[in-house]
């Protein structure tokens, strides 16, 4: 660990892939793996591969690093949530209109691609991985902390040259979703514990303020948030 | 083969505002009518409840409410020369689906057009000259007055339900309400809604400089209402979630909650859900429509259903697709400028602004748009163009109620996006950021259209709609003046910082920007300048009512539905007092 890389093992235990499992490796990098928010089942997954959920968890830990705000992006269910997502009939591409000819289009056209988000982020995980691989000699998930933020901010400012697929576009794809699951009701196995409401001071639901606009006027109004789940 | 039907009084395509509207006059009037949608049944106990419906990632983000891309969507391109593709899914704008239409997700701003706007070609000439209108600016007069449309308006308002303080009652001016705006002939129905702290602050700022604040008309109930239809609407509940969102509490006006309560008691109304319309039945020799093809998709079977009377109250592309694939007029010929069909689409044209208020507490997630601050200084006749090179305006509002934490967190520019500092920074200003809009007129372009797609096609088989739209200099200087006025209110206002977000030179067809399309079956004078006549009849069908923005002329600096609202009621009010005693042209080409 001289080099100060994350083994796939770590991964795996800041994933929530605890148990009989985490418990038994040696964790060798204890920066890696902060304090969990108390789950201690085996995530299940639907849709994700192996080398997918290392990936969206090493995204979402590096775009959400567990601080004092808050927990890590993956403590926070994170990739979880990017799974059920693609499983949905959103990522199946219900509702999207998929006919060719397809053509790559200008920027004012709007997504172009016969993929749909599943198979889109699909197709986006294998090309970071190649690039990063190619440029690092090890995936993504392998980097070391600050490789990550500097690949990120590389394929942000698109200047990661991924092979046949547009980095800059999936960049701003997984930063929405990663977002999504940050910040949305729990209920889609993301913010878990309402971990981004507490940080920002959202209340959730039921969000019937009426005649409170003017008894908090200029004062802030504090409530423990609430998700759909808590009135269900 | 489609199955045919037996004859209707009245058939009624797309069951939005328009058509709700219709087929609740026409059945008081005595008619038998069914609605066509091509959506869901939306039946607020079932489908609008808490807590289900304060989902931001369900009906903000994954779209639940709007119409669906698969099924029919339109080709879009900037330019005439460029190869149209087609949008694969709603997101500069989102047309709704299902009852209620988009009238469901709206955020309810409710506005009349200004006198003037009806007759704006005539208006600028006269003050500005001939030359002030430019010669592929293809703005034209509506042929009905503002006066004429005036008693509509207030219907729609008791239709609705409308929270506002009136600025002009039968020429009096009021203080405090929009002094700018038409006369109307009574107070709003309800009290306005208590402006957002933000509100508050933006009404002093602007007073500061001279300008004339009030609050936001705003298309929902503040406090329990009984509307004309006998229909009960709930108080507001201020919850922060009304665009892109439905009302749980049947306080925010759509004909689901406005209408259809009255409609679904009422025997000589049957409604049809989940049917697609591919056609309408066109019988050119005696200009006259027989009826309309549509396909169950429930059963798959097709369907023709016969109707005396057709009303096509569809979105705007869904109109104009209609006409074009039911060979009824004109298409529009870009080339030529002849043909009438597809002609003067126009959009909104809105620029955001984000102020940063570390000592306030704004409490963003909370209160309802109807808590926005607005001016309407800047709005078409209210403000002298000389020398300002564009004509047109819109308003300016500080808006409320509209963070939820997916898409509402705002944080300065030149913070990072994702990280440890983006983190902090979107902690430190969730509480103190202020939004703020301004909302300006289009004015048709000759290079602004739509017609028939020549490649790609819906789920029926229908060659698409095309639109070509780009934004023009006029509308892009217009934008900008209302941007340096919206600065000038927030530099008073003493932020931390500020930023204001003018809008990029083409027009894109992603992010969201607004709802509101406009022309494309434009009404006019005469068959040689439009598709419908001052009662939205068609010239071409003479049984044929066409509803909703596709028949607006230009876009002004307002937005639509009141409008869209009040021309339905007119329209509804000739056909029963005029058209079936007699029916034939209502006026004479």
């Amino acid at each position: 660990m001289a080099n100060g890389t994350i083994p796939r093992r770590d991964f795996l235990a800041g994933a929530g892939v605890a148990g009989a499992l985490a418990t038994s490796l040696p964790t060798a990098n204890a920066d890696a793996a902060p304090p969990q928010a108390g789950n201690a089942t085996p995530e299940t997954w639907l849709v994700l591969t192996a080398e997918e959920q290392a990936f969206y968890s090493a995204v979402a830990d590096t775009m959400i690093p567990a601080d004092a705000l808050s927990p890590s992006g993956t403590q926070c269910g994170i990739p979880v949530f990017i799974d059920r997502q693609l499983a949905s009939a959103w990522g199946a591409g219900a509702r999207m209109y998929r006919a060719g000819p397809f053509h790559q289009g200008l920027p004012e056209q709007g997504y172009q691609l016969p993929l749909t988000p599943r198979d889109y982020f699909a197709a986006g995980v294998q090309a970071a991985n190649a690039w990063s691989s190619k440029t690092y000699g090890k995936t993504f998930d392998r980097l070391a902390p600050g490789q990550r933020i500097e690949a990120l901010t590389a394929m942000e400012a698109g200047k990661a040259a991924f092979e046949d697929f547009d980095a800059r576009a999936f960049f701003q794809r997984l930063l929405t979703i990663t977002m999504e699951g940050f910040f949305s009701d729990p209920i889609y196995g993301g913010n878990r514990g309402k971990a981004s409401w507490h940080m920002l001071g959202f209340p959730g639901l039921p969000a019937t303020y009426a005649g409170k606009v003017e008894e908090y006027r200029n004062k802030r109004y504090v409530a423990e948030p609430q998700s759909i789940a808590d009135f269900s | 083969m489609a199955t045919r039907l037996k004859e209707i009084d009245a058939v009624v395509i797309g069951m939005g505002w328009a058509g709700g509207i219709l087929a609740r006059e026409l059945t008081l009037a005595g008619l038998n009518v069914v609605g066509l949608e091509r959506g869901p049944d939306r039946r607020p106990a079932q489908d609008f409840a808490l807590p289900g419906i304060r989902d931001e990632l369900r009906y903000q983000g994954r779209l639940e409410l709007m119409g669906d891309n698969s099924l029919d969507t339109i080709t879009f391109r900037n330019q005439p020369e460029q190869l149209a593709l087609p949008i694969r899914r709603w997101s500069a704008f989102l047309p709704g689906e299902g009852v209620g239409g988009t009238g469901n997700h709206w955020g309810a701003s409710h506005w009349r057009f200004q006198p003037d706007d009806f007759h704006l070609r005539s208006y600028l000439q006269a003050r500005y000259g001939a030359k002030a209108v430019a010669d592929t600016m293809t703005i034209q007069d509506w042929p009905v007055g503002y006066d004429e449309l005036e008693p509509h308006y207030d219907r729609f308002d008791k239709v609705c339900g409308v929270s506002g303080r009136a600025g002009n009652i039968k020429g009096r001016k009021i203080e405090g309400g929009n002094v700018f705006e038409g006369p109307r002939s009574g107070e709003y129905p309800n009290r306005p809604m208590p402006p957002s702290e933000g509100g508050a602050m933006f009404a002093a700022a602007s007073k500061s400089l001279g300008y004339h604040p009030f609050p936001l008309p705003f298309s929902a109930a503040s406090a329990p209402y009984k509307n004309i239809y006998g229909v009960s609407m709930g108080a507001c509940q201020e919850c922060g979630f009304c665009t892109r969102t439905a009302c749980e509490a049947s306080a925010k006006a759509s004909t689901v909650s406005t209408i259809m309560p009255a409609l679904r008691q009422d025997p000589r109304f049957e409604l049809r859900t989940r049917v697609f319309v591919s056609k309408l039945v066109y019988d050119k020799a005696a200009k006259r429509v027989t009826g309309v093809l549509y396909t169950d998709l429930k059963t798959g079977a097709e369907y023709e259903q016969p109707a005396n009377i057709v009303v096509l109250s569809a979105f705007v592309f869904s109109n104009t697709h209609m006409l074009l694939h039911s060979g009824i007029g004109e298409p529009y010929d870009h080339s030529t400028g002849k043909g009438q069909v597809g002609r003067n689409y126009c959009y909104q044209f809105e620029a955001p602004a984000v102020a940063f208020f570390p000592d306030k507490e704004l409490n963003p997630y909370m209160g309802s748009p109807g808590g926005g601050v607005v001016i309407d200084d800047f709005n078409n006749a209210n403000f002298d163009h000389s020398g300002l090179g564009f004509v047109g305006g819109g308003y300016v509002i500080a808006s409320s109620g509209n963070a939820p934490p997916i898409d509402g967190r705002s944080v300065p520019a030149g913070t990072p996006s994702w990280g440890s500092q983006w983190k902090s920074e979107t902690v430190k200003w969730y509480y103190h950021a202020m939004h703020f809009n301004t909302q300006g007129s289009v004015y048709a372009h000759r290079d602004n259209y739509m017609d028939i797609d020549p490649t790609y096609r819906d789920a029926l088989g229908r060659p698409l709609l095309r639109l070509t739209y780009n934004g023009t200099a006029n509308d892009h200087a217009m934008s900008r003046h209302l941007l340096a006025r919206l600065e000038g209110i927030i530099k008073a206002m003493g932020p931390a910082q500020y930023e204001v977000r003018p809008r990029p030179r083409n027009f894109t067809i992603v992010p969201y920007q607004s709802t509101h399309n406009s022309g494309g079956t434009v009404m006019g004078t005469d068959p040689g300048n439009s598709v419908v006549n001052r009662y939205l009849q068609a010239w071409d069908a003479h049984n044929l009512f066409i509803m909703g923005a596709s028949t607006f002329p230009q876009q002004n600096g307002y937005n639509p539905t009141g409008t869209l609202g009040a021309l339905a009621l007119w329209s509804a009010d000739k056909i029963k007092g005029s058209y079936l005693k007699n029916p034939g042209p209502l006026v004479h080409a």
